[in-house]
């Protein structure tokens, strides 16, 4: 495992006071979906934000393809090929779809209308309100911008933080199968879930959290028949 | 039909219409620039007063040199030639005072009252400078031809009893403004680094995330400010007069228009320039003459019918602010609450 695409190894860290993360392990190769779930307070984002630069780690290291990435900040993180999603505030809701779009790809100097066309293949509702302030839309819709804006960067790794927090049910079955797509397309997706059982479905990789250490780790599958994991964090 | 009716509107262009258009472009140019670094650098600049003043001296100063080697305009002001030096010297103090105040507390992500009371430091620091210069005076820099159109020539050009003057000055306000206020818009919404001071504006966090360097967006938005306030007080200094005093308080206004627009709201600071220039000159403005010409034959009025003495200007200003933030508070184009 040490020698994964994306590795953020023995993770111990917190902001300033007791640790949140305690030795906690998260890795993801290219192509392939990991999901982090776990309980409330269990540390899933704070992990998420540890392997992305956000959160200062006492212990451990973070790794992308060989590299040690440990000491680089979030925006070396992005120039390096890594995109971040955030849970909330994640658009700019007074820019419209399209400059949305443009701003994700700020770092890079060619020409970017081609991803932007892949963009909008992939999600074709933000073709047609491309005009659109982002603000404007719906709470799916937003989503997409986002996923969308992460995108434009041409990321290796595509990382999100609870992407359906907040949509309906068929929004978010939507979302997974573009997610899916996305994975196909050779890119290392690696999320933060609350609707654990949805998104175990679609995951290569598992990892169950609790208090910030690794408590399972398998295939999304094999969690999902896994007893124990079904009775203390599926709800049977 | 009678030309009374159109003599009133003659007076009332001639005393409210161009000098509200040409004092609305000044304001609007001065909120422009208060409401940009309110929209990227999330603070009141109270120092922007101060700022216009201190580009005008050095504009002014640059503006006698040339006068001195006997370099003219012809019948534009030779302050126009001046000013590209005038924007320079205050761009290049608004990065010192940035570099040497501002950036220590955006370091340590200071609440923004305490850049708003650092802003206040920074404007008498610029104020002791300005008067240590060029002094507290009055100064008179307007040369070139005075006027566009004289009452005098209006009035036998056309026949009416009244005149309408156009003063060079004005005409150069208006016509700048409006070409200013284009190349500012086509900047924000077309370039790549205007986009970018408008990502930092909405979303800090995310645009950090996108790869925008933030300090280069801080300092664009100084460069901006700087030359939008050295524009504001050296058309203002040709249209009325310099005196460093007068700038200081223009703050006043200038703070109204951006609040009333609408801050953060380039639109909202031009809409509010003009609201308040027209609010503060209809209400100072003695309507006896207007009135003379609506009113039948020995009706008309015998005092001024003036609402408010031109000394309470500034109670305007203030009292539309007031209003704005207890029945508004985020303006007529919906900026940020403050």
């Amino acid at each position: 495992m040490s020698d994964s695409f994306l590795i953020g190894e023995a993770m111990t860290g917190g902001y300033g006071g007791a640790d949140i993360l305690k030795g906690c392990t998260i890795a993801v190769e290219e192509g392939e979906i990991a999901v982090i779930v776990g309980p409330n307070g269990a540390g899933k984002s704070t992990a998420m934000k540890a392997v992305f630069g956000m959160l200062p780690l006492r212990e451990g290291a973070v790794r992308l393809g060989g590299d040690d990435i440990t000491a680089l900040t979030p925006q070396d993180r992005v120039a390096r090929g890594m995109g971040f999603v955030p849970q909330t505030s994640n658009v700019f809701t007074t820019m419209s779809v399209e400059e949305n779009l443009e701003m994700g790809a700020y770092l890079r100097r060619d020409d970017i209308a081609e991803t932007m066309e892949q963009v909008y293949a992939l999600f074709p509702i933000l073709g047609d309100k491309r005009r659109q302030p982002a603000g404007e839309l719906s709470g799916g819709q937003r989503q997409q911008v986002a996923v969308g804006r992460a995108l434009m960067t041409r990321p290796k790794v595509l990382m999100l933080d609870e992407p359906t927090a907040g949509v309906s049910p068929i929004v978010m079955d939507e979302l997974f199968d573009r997610i899916i797509e996305i994975a196909r397309t050779g890119i290392a997706i690696l999320m933060v879930e609350q609707n654990a059982r949805q998104a175990l479905n679609i995951a290569d990789k598992g990892y169950v959290l609790v208090q910030g250490a690794n408590r399972f780790t398998d295939t999304g599958e094999a969690l999902l028949a896994n007893p124990d994991v079904r009775r203390s964090f599926l709800g049977g | 039909m009678s030309v009374e009716p159109l003599n009133a509107l003659l007076v009332l262009t001639n005393f409210v219409i161009v000098p509200g258009m040409a004092y609305g472009s000044q304001l609007a140019l001065g909120a422009l620039g208060v409401t940009l670094v309110y929209a990227v650098l999330r603070f009141s600049n109270f120092a922007h007063g101060d700022l216009m003043a201190f580009g005008t001296m050095a504009t002014i100063l640059f503006t006698w040199w040339l006068q001195a080697l006997g370099v003219g305009f012809g019948p534009l002001p030779t302050a126009l030639l001046a000013l590209p030096a005038g924007i320079v010297a205050a761009v290049a103090i608004s990065l010192l005072f940035d570099r040497t105040v501002y950036r220590f507390y955006r370091a340590q992500k200071s609440p923004p009252v305490v850049f708003v009371i650092a802003s206040v430091g920074v404007m008498f620091l610029l104020n002791g400078l300005t008067r240590m210069i060029i002094g507290p005076d009055d100064q008179r820099f307007a040369d070139g031809e005075r006027f566009i159109i004289r009452a005098r020539d209006f009035k036998t050009m056309t026949g009416f009893d009244e005149g309408v003057a156009l003063r060079t000055t004005q005409g150069l306000t208006v016509v700048v403004a409006i070409v200013v206020v284009i190349a500012l818009f086509l900047f924000l919404n077309r370039s790549r680094m205007g986009k970018a001071m408008r990502a930092y504006s909405d979303n800090e966090d995310l645009a950090l995330l996108s790869g925008i360097d933030p300090n280069r967006v801080v300092m664009v938005t100084w460069i901006i400010a700087a030359a939008l306030a050295t524009l504001a007080g050296v058309l203002y200094g040709l249209d009325k007069s310099f005196k460093p005093f007068t700038y200081f308080q223009l703050l006043l206004p200038i703070f109204a228009a951006a609040i009333v627009g609408g801050i953060g709201n380039p639109v909202g600071a031009i809409a509010g320039g003009f609201i308040i220039a027209f609010s503060e000159l209809t209400v100072t403005y003695a309507y006896k003459r207007f009135l003379g010409y609506l009113t039948p034959e020995g009706w008309s009025p015998e005092g001024l019918i003036q609402l408010l003495s031109t000394e309470y200007k500034f109670a305007v200003s203030f009292v539309i602010l007031v209003m704005v933030l207890l029945i508004r508070p985020t303006g007529l184009f919906r900026g940020r609450v403050i």
